[in-house]
């Protein structure tokens, strides 16, 4: 199994370890996964990401492979900025969806899930070996990566970070220093909240930790990292997004653009939703769970539950499903069948949350 | 590891008191309370439902999963903790007081032969950590 530069600060730590994708991650600490929640949303919390995959993808051709391997248009982005996408297959599914980072004119950053590393430096690899100029690197194993997110997020690092944060807007990036270790910060993260991302070398990882946790960050691991996401609306591939996802028949059809992209030939012209992804929530008290069913309230199965959870804020009961397209509209009555109760639900808007 | 020497275990992570006028009070160990996590939601049994030893017959669910309670004992179901719908972090609190969760009618041969007594549950508990 793979470790992070920081495994043995989290086990000694106190944190419960999980087999993540192949790599020994932190599932919670001491202090539990509602109390990690509330201090990303009230406070500030740290989360060890150094598990997800990086690649470089550089040269004069380095747009052109991008625009060709991605949905979303790398075009849009200017020199320090960064955004959403996904990489399609060649059967109107996804490889994987990444956030695209632009270091420099002609040098790019993709940011993968830990368990797509391989598929998505193949299908990076092989676009780029058709373009002129261009080349991928997987840069994994350079780059550890903190995600320090929270309201209190930009006020704790302006102590630490040389550059001045007021000019860090939401997904910018840029090269700068913490304390004398060089960095590359992002104003990015997966939690619905103000934070940043810091791509620190290996060796400066658990300096920077423990710098960070010294000046009052919570350690937060992937069980509160999954319930973010999950409150501000977030997929995680494996589980709103597949292999077989048209993203059109998602709430981010918007990542589509309207451009060619490798593997076009296998999508259809004009998305087939026959179910389209929503965002549900509880009427009486029980939780989704991923597989339950969903059905009408006349009991006939119309979908699926793919993540569900109680909001440790709101207490609420919320998840993601794919539903029968004539169910999707927001505020659509609908049940989730648990332990073989049908429970009232209903569609809900998403983000569940907003800071 | 907390495990009181006044109760019985089941190695499926529940405990159940010595019977007082023939009620027994069932909950889940310190251990199980630890990997499960922070208690979200819970879901009792109806009082007056006869349950036989080793029945699914309450779900203890916190952020991450949901889990099956099996019955301890056999007999029947003479209260539930109502307390715990509106505070079930009660069960991580404490497990062996307040975050009891269902109380059984005993009678004649109630299984408790096949529970464990505390050395024995703390080699279970020892084995899965």
């Amino acid at each position: 199994m793979n470790t992070t530069p920081l495994t043995d600060v989290h086990e000694a730590l106190g944190a419960r370890m999980t087999d993540f994708a192949g790599t020994r991650m932190p599932l919670q600490y001491a202090s539990g996964i509602a109390h990690e929640h509330t201090a990303v949303r009230e406070g500030v919390g740290v989360f060890d990401v150094s598990h997800m995959a990086e690649l470089r993808i550089g040269g004069p051709g380095a747009l052109d492979a991008l625009r060709t391997a991605l949905l979303n248009d790398a075009k849009k982005l200017r020199v320090g900025r960064a955004h959403y996408t996904m990489i399609p297959n060649d059967h109107g599914g996804l490889i994987d969806d990444a956030y695209v980072y632009r270091l420099t004119e002609q040098d790019y950053l993709l940011v993968a899930n830990a368990a797509n590393r391989g598929a998505a430096y193949e299908r990076l690899a092989a676009v780029a070996a058709e373009v002129p100029g261009a080349n991928v690197a997987d840069v994994s194993d350079e780059w550890a990566l903190l995600a320090l997110q929270g309201p209190g997020a930009a006020l704790l690092l302006d102590r630490r970070v040389a550059a001045d944060l007021t000019a860090v807007r939401k997904n910018d990036t840029l090269p700068t220093e913490f304390d004398d270790r060089p960095i590359r910060l992002a104003r990015t993260g997966y939690t619905g909240e103000d934070g940043f991302e810091l791509f620190v070398r290996p060796d400066d990882a658990v300096f920077v930790w423990n710098e960070l946790l010294a000046e009052g960050a919570e350690p937060c691991g992937l069980g509160a990292r999954d319930t973010l996401r999950l409150e501000a609306g977030f997929p995680l591939f494996g589980h709103e997004l597949t292999g077989d996802t048209d993203p059109r028949c998602t709430p981010f059809s918007w990542v589509v653009k309207d451009k060619p992209f490798a593997g076009r030939d296998g999508w259809p012209e004009v998305p087939e939703c026959g179910r389209r992804l929503v965002g549900l929530r509880l009427e009486a008290r029980g939780i989704p769970r991923q597989g339950y069913r969903v059905l009408r309230r006349d009991g006939t199965p119309i979908g699926t539950v793919t993540s569900g959870t109680v909001s440790p804020l709101t207490r609420d009961a919320i998840g993601f499903a794919w539903v029968d397209a004539d169910a999707a509209e927001v505020g659509t009555e609908i049940a989730v069948e648990i332990r073989g109760q049908a429970t009232p639900a209903v569609v809900a808007e998403i983000p569940f949350y907003r800071p | 590891m907390n495990i009181p020497e006044d109760r019985n275990y089941a190695a499926t992570h529940e405990w159940a008191s010595e019977p007082q006028d023939g009620i027994v009070t069932v909950g889940i160990s310190d251990f199980a309370q630890d990997q499960l996590g922070d208690v979200v939601f819970v879901e009792l049994p109806e009082v007056g439902a006869a349950v036989d030893a080793g029945d699914a017959v309450a779900v203890v669910e916190s952020v991450k999963t949901a889990s099956d309670i099996y019955a301890p004992l056999t007999g029947t179901v003479e209260e539930v903790n109502d307390d715990l719908e509106a505070a079930p972090e009660r069960i991580n609190e404490d497990p062996y007081g307040a975050g009891w969760l269902f109380r059984l009618r005993v009678e004649g041969d109630d299984g408790r032969d096949e529970l464990l007594d505390a050395d024995a549950y703390r080699s279970v508990c020892e084995e899965e950590a």
